[in-house]
């Protein structure tokens, strides 16, 4: 018999546990798709199709505040940690390297590591004594609050792009009397722009569904879309969420697939 | 009056890294390259060449030393203040811009009016026949088409000195040959000041006026392609640029005495003592009489390459040498593997090496 290359498909069980994994994945995620249609006011018992619960949705006054805010919020952070984790990925890919490279990665990327509860908790202390200090009460916390967690998530596809970026081209930008400015803004801004446009994406879709930063930050009436739905859930079930949840889940998709297509290889 | 120098490098020198891990990329190079020339840097990889295009481009500076263009110091101006343009190995072409845009880049940015880059730019383009390419975007272009393109941006914004690096060696055999001759028509035509870089003999030897040629970050000799194939100054240059034979030798006073007992002119200002001289394949005479000949040699190996043979021979006293058999101009085949034949080396053509 000839000698076969390693092929996890041949492992005895591997179709099976796919399987398996995949329906443990996405079941539950079908299941409130399904149910975000149910034409009855219960989550588990079908009662017939129905679009109701969109437009109940919508037209609740409380859901289209949250909303708003949601997006204002992650707007807000995404552009601020886009830009930073920019400067952040300018700053470790275009200098001499001078050693300590591994240990700037771990600062910078420090929210994915660090337990989001702690961050929470360190966070609540220190914007209360911002408070205390200057009587503000705005939604500034939550935006800075957010920006910072979403750092790495926009840095990392960035510094990604600008690591495979060919070096040459800024060099040759030079030689074709690009001045250093002239040359970032010509060659490697229009060449990293796929790179900031997929960093965007993915800090809007971490800001937009945070719980744990933005329940222990905000203050009185600044519920955002997810701690309002926790809020709701807590009190009842009711298939209002499941619209909800869906139409973010859509949302969601749609930025994800955005931000494949950009970091994609071509070519 | 002699003609200016239009680059000039005066002890170049460039050290990578620091303490015992310093590589000496350059060391202490002076080169006069004039306006005008087309000047080939020839050299194995590593030996500095490309190190050394990249400081008169301006992309490292001199760790000591100066660099001169028509006379002026330019060591410490960066890359974008020199009007010297580069093309580029890899091309480097900007991906995101069109083949028209990347041609206009440098116009751009010096910020030239519109109208100006517009005319350069075509006339850059039909230069290199992309006219009909100009909309495309480099990707949409095969390797020879896009180095035409690095060429043309290269050369729109008339740069003084034109400096390419390694710019055919991506190129299949036959595209190389064409973009040769099409370089050379090029440097003639606009009279720019051509600085080449490459590790192909043969390319040197044909498009360039003067070759400087490199090992280990150092200069070994600058000449004529003609004055480097015929006097090489050392077994380097010799070896490196086409095939030689290396023969032990005495050298006294305009003699060199090989084998023993068989002594050949050579020049009289040869260096004097135990030296190896060279002799190219093609100043070996083979002649069927060893009687006639002033030494005797026995074939061990015959090569047939068509147009000529390679007969590779046992020289008297030990020495394997190898001789150029012209078969059509010898008047017969080339002899057999175990002849005993005369050998003979073309007046003039034995060079003393330095080592």
């Amino acid at each position: 018999m000839a000698r076969r290359e390693f092929s996890a498909s041949r492992i005895p069980g591997f179709p099976t546990v796919a399987i398996l994994v995949f329906v443990a994945l996405y079941m539950p995620i079908l299941m409130l798709v399904i149910y975000s249609f149910n034409a009855g006011d219960s989550i588990a018992i079908w009662e017939g199709f129905s679009f109701k619960w969109y437009p109940v949705a919508w037209n609740n006054e409380q859901v289209r505040e949250v909303t708003f805010r949601s997006l204002t919020v992650a707007t807000m952070a995404s552009v601020i940690a886009t830009t930073v984790a920019t400067m952040a990925a300018l700053g470790t890919t275009r200098r001499r390297r001078t050693g300590g490279q591994t240990f700037i990665y771990l600062m910078i990327n420090q929210p994915l590591m660090v337990p989001e509860i702690v961050t929470a908790v360190a966070l609540l202390i220190f914007f209360a004594s911002i408070k205390v200090a200057t009587g503000y009460q705005g939604l500034g916390y939550l935006i800075a609050a957010h920006s910072a967690f979403c750092i790495p998530f926009a840095y990392l596809p960035i510094r990604a792009r600008l690591e495979g970026m060919d070096r040459t081209l800024e060099v040759a930008a030079s030689d074709l009397y690009a001045t250093p400015w002239q040359a970032f803004r010509h060659v490697t801004l229009p060449l990293l722009m796929p790179g900031i446009a997929a960093g965007l994406m993915l800090a809007f879709v971490t800001s937009l569904d945070d719980v744990v930063i933005t329940l222990f930050v905000k203050s009185a009436g600044q519920d955002t879309l997810p701690t309002y739905m926790l809020a709701q859930i807590r009190r009842s079930v009711s298939a209002e969420v499941n619209a909800i949840s869906t139409l973010l889940l859509l949302l969601t998709v749609i930025l994800l697939t955005a931000f494949f297509l950009l970091t994609r290889k071509r070519d | 009056m002699p003609k200016e120098n239009a680059i000039e490098t005066r002890s170049s020198r460039k050290v990578y890294g620091a303490g015992s891990e310093a590589v000496v990329a350059l060391d202490d190079v002076s080169i006069a390259i004039r306006k005008g020339e087309f000047f080939t840097l020839l050299g194995p990889s590593g030996c500095g060449k490309t190190t050394l295009l990249r400081l008169i481009a301006g992309f490292e500076t001199p760790t000591s030393g100066h660099i001169l263009l028509n006379g002026q110091d330019i060591t410490d101006v960066p890359p974008n203040r020199r009007p010297v343009n580069t093309v580029f190995q890899s091309y480097a072409l900007f991906p995101h811009l069109s083949v028209r845009e990347n041609v206009g880049f440098g116009l751009q940015m010096k910020g030239r009016p519109a109208s100006e880059i517009g005319t350069k730019v075509e006339r850059a383009l039909s230069m290199v026949q992309l006219g009909a390419m100009a909309d495309r975007k480099p990707a949409q272009l095969s390797g020879g088409q896009q180095q035409r393109v690095a060429l043309a941006r290269a050369l729109a914004p008339s740069p003084e000195v034109l400096l390419l690096d390694e710019p055919l060696s991506a190129l299949d055999l036959k595209l190389r040959k064409e973009m040769q001759s099409e370089l050379k028509r090029l440097q003639h035509e606009l009279g720019i000041t051509f600085i080449f870089v490459t590790h192909d003999q043969e390319e040197a030897l044909t498009m360039s006026d003067r070759i400087g040629v490199m090992s280990s970050g150092r200069l070994l000799q600058i000449g004529s392609p003609r004055e480097i194939y015929n006097h090489p100054v050392n077994r380097f240059v010799a070896d490196f640029i086409g095939e030689t034979n290396f023969i032990p030798a005495d050298v006294h006073d305009g003699t060199a005495t090989i084998a023993g007992d068989i002594a050949m002119q050579v020049a009289p200002d040869s260096p004097q003592g135990r030296h190896t001289i060279a002799v190219r394949p093609e100043h070996v005479r083979i002649l069927n009489d060893p009687a006639a000949a002033p030494m005797r040699a026995t074939v061990t190996d015959t090569t047939y390459f068509g147009t000529d043979s390679h007969v590779r021979m046992l020289l008297q006293g030990g020495t394997e040498i190898v001789a150029r058999y012209q078969s059509e101009a010898a008047g017969g085949d080339a002899p057999t593997t175990g002849t005993d034949v005369g050998v003979s080396f073309a007046p003039g053509s034995v060079q003393v090496l330095q080592d």
